[in-house]
């Protein structure tokens, strides 16, 4: 199966980076679910939380203000000044 | 102990006290390269992506944006000059200093006017020594840099940018730093900020093949808006680690060279206090021999 590989970044280092299965992230428009096979796409980033569905199914969440993401070819970066880890499980 | 003797004795006293305050520098900054060296690479990811997202925006949208068309006369330009808060990096400072002088005789060349940012007490003092105005400055903090200060750099040289000319704004932004070429080179480096030239990440603008046609959510406009200054910030902030691991690596060197030439003058010094004190000894022997020659012919 297509797989995402997706690396969260912030100004300083990188915060997260591994294959997903699907993305869920809030842009200034509103929602958006990314999965493998989605358009090119360069959307700025709302308040709200990243989340990440990593290949065996985990959940991370990462706190992404201030960003932007971009999808080309299943590569997903998402990217923020001040990117956080909030939780794993 | 003769005078002559003292003095050279003093003298590598000297020399060792000095050697051990180099010496010590020398080992602190190269454990705060390997440091700063890895703050750029892990501030990496963060600017290549940046990077090439502004140039999928520049090469794709055919929007006409106040940040990358370039005016057709520049009245104004400003240069940020990034330099340490702190000396003893031999020509570190003087280095980036003269790149700027350069680039200001060129663009004042030009029929430009510039104005100047500077960032690190070094370039604070010459400006201030030399009585030449700047427009802004900041200081402290050039040996680990703080991302809030790149973003407080960024927003006031891209509000400035924004300004209409008429009313002191700028129309090209410059930033001139140290590059962290290797240990053992830094290289001064002058790059244009605005309006924008993205050279990393893409050739020649062969659409289709280099980067995909992407979509833009909300408006092409409104991302470039957003992106911009996120950017330049991010370019801010790699210069001003460069300049820090370069700093760190030119005060390296120049503590080196300071403890080999201490030890070259301990050499010599010690030599010449050998040598004195054998004069001095073969004096007195030769005086004593004397002295007792005397007496016996005399009785």
């Amino acid at each position: 199966m297509a797989e995402l590989s997706v690396s969260v970044v912030s100004a300083d280092h990188e915060v997260w980076s591994g294959k997903a299965k699907q993305i869920i992230a809030r842009t200034t428009e509103g929602e958006i679910g990314i999965l493998p096979g989605h358009e090119p796409i360069l959307a700025i980033l709302g308040t709200g939380d990243v989340r990440v569905t990593t290949v065996d199914g985990q959940v991370v969440t990462a706190s992404a203000d201030d960003g932007f993401l971009s999808v080309e070819h299943d590569t997903v970066t998402v990217v923020a000044r001040n990117a956080e880890l909030a939780a794993q499980g | 102990m003769g005078a002559q003797l003292r003095v050279y004795r003093q003298k590598i006293r000297a020399a060792q006290t000095t050697k051990k305050i180099t010496r010590a520098m020398e080992l602190i900054s190269a454990s705060r390269i390997q440091k700063a060296q890895q703050r750029v690479a892990a501030s990496g990811p963060y600017s290549r992506a940046v990077t090439r997202a502004v140039s999928a925006v520049a090469t794709f949208s055919n929007v006409d944006h106040v940040l990358t068309t370039e005016p057709e006369k520049i009245e104004r330009a400003a240069i940020v000059i990034f330099s340490s808060d702190r000396g003893l990096a031999g020509a570190f400072n003087a280095n980036v200093l003269r790149e700027a002088g350069e680039l200001a005789a060129r663009l004042t060349g030009e029929g430009k006017e510039v104005v100047y940012y500077l960032v690190g007490r070094k370039a604070a003092a010459y400006f201030a020594f030399r009585r030449r105005d700047s427009e802004q400055i900041w200081t402290g903090g050039t040996d680990s840099p703080e991302f809030a200060t790149a973003k407080e750099i960024g927003d006031a040289v891209v509000a400035k940018f924004l300004q209409p000319a008429s009313e002191g704004g700028v129309d090209e932004i410059h930033i001139v730093f140290n590059r962290f070429v290797s240990m053992l080179v830094q290289e001064p480096e002058v790059v244009r900020l605005l309006p924008l030239e993205v050279v990393e990440g893409v050739e020649a603008p062969e659409p289709s093949e280099v980067l995909p046609l992407y979509e833009f959510e909300p408006e092409v406009g409104d991302v470039l808006d957003a992106l911009l200054p996120v950017y330049i910030e991010s370019r801010i902030f790699n210069a001003m680690l460069q300049s820090a691991a370069a700093k760190h690596a030119a005060t390296q060197k120049a503590m080196k060279a300071a403890s080999d030439n201490a030890d070259k003058l301990i050499r010599t010094y010690t030599t010449l206090a050998n040598n004195a004190r054998q004069s001095e000894i073969t004096q007195q022997i030769s005086e004593i021999v004397g002295g007792a020659d005397a007496l016996s012919s005399a009785k």
